[in-house]
């Protein structure tokens, strides 16, 4: 498509304004999503150790959380306006919600966990958050779909597998770190398991994008994504072959994963910037949709009127009265 | 198609206090780009000083909309063979002959020749404003509930409640919505809502001196642009064309629709915006199997092997 297509070369629409804050947001929120379910689970299969340590891995990503939202805010005061009401239309509201009744649970489970206090309300609390953390996970990816950017909207159906493979990821790879290799066999699974899905899902998302996926291939989100596939390919073979004999290894390992994780929510979030920010992202998809016949456009060349009426429509004759005077 | 009118909110939910919806219908034919609409909303809204400085981008030193441009006008330079006016209108000649600079002078009269054409060269001029969407896609995004429709039907942003999340910058899938520098709001034009309250038309219409810019009952507003479409096609501007004018478009149509001469991305628009809002059902329905998933393999990598 020529240059002549678009105005000046000018996006069609606004970049978001969202800052560091927000990938940072999306890994935390999934870290302590997983780690809600990784931690509950593990309690009901015994395995008090690894259980400690991942609502400690929750707890620390529940509570920075809002740390980051609080900080991306253009008014920070006002953060508590994000529960004037609930709207199912924004997923920006409903996670709102999920992210405070997640942040109130996981905090009391892991207070229990450590401490033994609270042992009544934790009972509720344990699988609360460990049920919150599902969507917590996912929800993010449903809030970038859900707006008009061409490389996040049109990913709508993968991109919460996405990020929930991320989710686990991470909550497998932190609790890798925390957990000593003899009670460290579950995360071990997930992190491994994960990472694959990590991969895998976001190819998938790049071939279903087609013509959408190319922001992925060139500037930021093309050297993000191979930083996220080098750390995750390295962190998962480290993993497999020394995880399990040796501390060291398997806190290198880990950290590699979650920065693989963090990388990956990065390549995403810049990808989004790329689409809105070129015209051609926007108008060509749209373009080839109406001369295929798939998509009627919001232009229409007919008049709905046969008879031309002067005294109708020609604002050099008939200036308009105003309304109510 | 007709125009939509109802929105999810309006009129319903104002019961008797619903007011006509209102809106804007822009015919870039006449539009001279003399920026007094620009002029005149930030005067009247108290809007911050944007400078671009020179651009180099024809005439436009405001380049598009955001925070602290509501009323954007563009300036296109498309070189073209100078077009006679051949397929005027009979009652418009009113039976004289067909002598090429009468014909102009009639059409530049009667307002089907446009003011932006003259030899090998035309000027596209067009003054661009929020949509206020039929299906506002900022709207639904916003959390806080600070974007809200009027009794008018417009869409306003309350700056009391916004707190800056930014989630309807990028769902407007015209680009309006941006965050003001040092205050961390966003702002868009708000159909001169406190003007309406008023009586009184919005500060761009008032100002406009072409009528380009047209105020009034969205239903009454349609019927006139479809006039005027007709008038034009028929002088011969073939690539006339109404822009978010009906209810089947990806908005639902909206409240401030346009007459262009050119196809919409010229002008920075997009040729099909969609309300993302259309596909949310879909993108819970994912966000809930993949949270389900989550759940699944959670279980599995923890009950799936040795403790
Ligand atoms: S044009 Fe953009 S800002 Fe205006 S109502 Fe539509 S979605 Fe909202």
């Amino acid at each position: 498509m020529s240059e002549s297509t678009s105005y000046h070369g000018q996006p069609l629409i606004k970049e978001p304004i969202w800052t560091w804050e927000i990938p940072c947001y999306f890994f935390t929120g999934g870290l302590a999503g997983g780690s809600a379910g990784l931690a509950y689970l593990s309690q009901l299969r015994g395995n008090e150790v690894l259980a400690r340590r991942a609502w400690t891995g929750a707890t620390v990503g529940i509570g920075m959380s809002p740390l980051f939202l609080i900080s991306d805010l253009g008014r920070p005061m006002r953060f508590l306006n994000m529960l004037r009401m609930f709207k199912v239309s924004s997923p920006m509201s409903v996670g709102s919600w999920i992210l405070s009744a997640s942040g109130a649970s996981t905090t009391l489970a892991a207070l229990n966990a450590w401490t033994g206090r609270f042992p009544r309300s934790a009972r509720f609390a344990r699988p609360a958050a460990a049920l919150l953390g599902l969507p917590l996970s996912t929800y993010t990816a449903a809030l970038v779909a859900n707006t008009a950017v061409p490389v996040w909207h049109e990913a709508r159906r993968m991109l919460p597998f996405v990020f929930g493979s991320g989710a686990a990821l991470s909550a497998g790879a932190a609790a890798v770190i925390a957990t000593p290799p003899e009670h460290a066999a579950p995360a071990r699974r997930l992190a491994l398991a994960s990472a694959a899905l990590e991969l895998a899902s976001n190819e998938v998302m790049k071939k279903q994008l087609g013509e959408h996926g190319e922001p992925y291939q060139r500037g930021a989100p093309s050297k993000f994504s191979h930083l996220t596939q080098a750390l995750i390919v390295s962190g998962a073979g480290l993993l497999l072959r020394r995880g399990q004999s040796s501390r060291g290894a398997a806190i290198a390992a880990g950290s590699m994963l979650c920065a693989g994780a963090l990388s990956a929510r990065w390549t995403v979030f810049k990808a989004g910037f790329q689409s809105a920010s070129d015209p051609k992202y926007v108008v060509e998809p749209q373009r080839r949709m109406i001369e295929r016949g798939e998509r009627r456009g919001a232009s229409r060349r007919v008049s709905q009127v046969r008879e031309v009426q002067l005294d109708k429509g020609s604002p050099a004759t008939a200036p308009l009265p105003l309304s109510g005077s | 198609m007709s125009p939509q009118l109802e929105t999810v909110a309006w009129p319903a939910s104002y019961g008797e206090h619903a007011q006509p919806r209102m809106g804007f219908f822009t015919d870039t034919s006449v539009c001279i780009g003399c920026k007094a609409c620009e002029v005149a909303c930030k005067e009247w809204n108290q809007i911050p000083m944007s400078m671009q400085g020179f651009t180099g981008k024809s005439y436009d030193n405001t380049i598009d909309l955001g925070a602290d441009t509501w009323r954007h006008v563009a300036f296109i330079e498309q070189k073209a063979p100078a077009r006679v006016v051949e397929k005027l209108p009979t009652d418009v000649t009113d039976g004289a002959s067909l002598v090429d600079c009468a014909a102009r002078a009639q059409a530049v009269e009667g307002g089907v020749q446009t003011y932006q054409e003259s030899d090998g060269f035309r000027w596209l001029m067009a003054s661009d404003v929020c949509k206020h969407c039929t299906h506002a896609a900022c709207l639904d995004a916003c959390p806080t509930g600070a974007l809200f429709r009027t009794e008018y039907g417009t869409v306003v942003v309350q700056e009391d409640v916004c707190n800056g999340c930014g989630y309807c910058v990028p769902a407007c899938p015209f680009g309006v919505l941006d965050q003001r520098e040092g205050d961390g709001r966003v702002w868009k034009c708000t159909l001169c809502y406190d003007r309406l309250k008023d009586d009184k038309e919005p500060a761009c219409a008032q100002a406009c001196p072409t009528n380009s810019i047209q105020f009034g009952e969205l239903s009454e507003l349609h019927e006139r642009a479809e006039h005027r479409l007709a008038r034009l096609q028929q002088a011969g501007q073939d690539k006339a064309q109404l822009y978010l004018a009906d209810g089947d478009d990806g908005i639902g149509g909206a409240g401030a629709f346009f007459l262009l001469l050119d196809e919409p991305e010229v002008y920075g628009l997009p040729p099909d915006p969609v309300d993302t809002r259309r596909d949310l059902g879909e993108i819970w329905a994912a966000a809930g199997a993949a949270a389900v998933a989550l759940g699944i393999g959670l279980a599995a990598a923890v009950f799936g092997g040795q403790r």
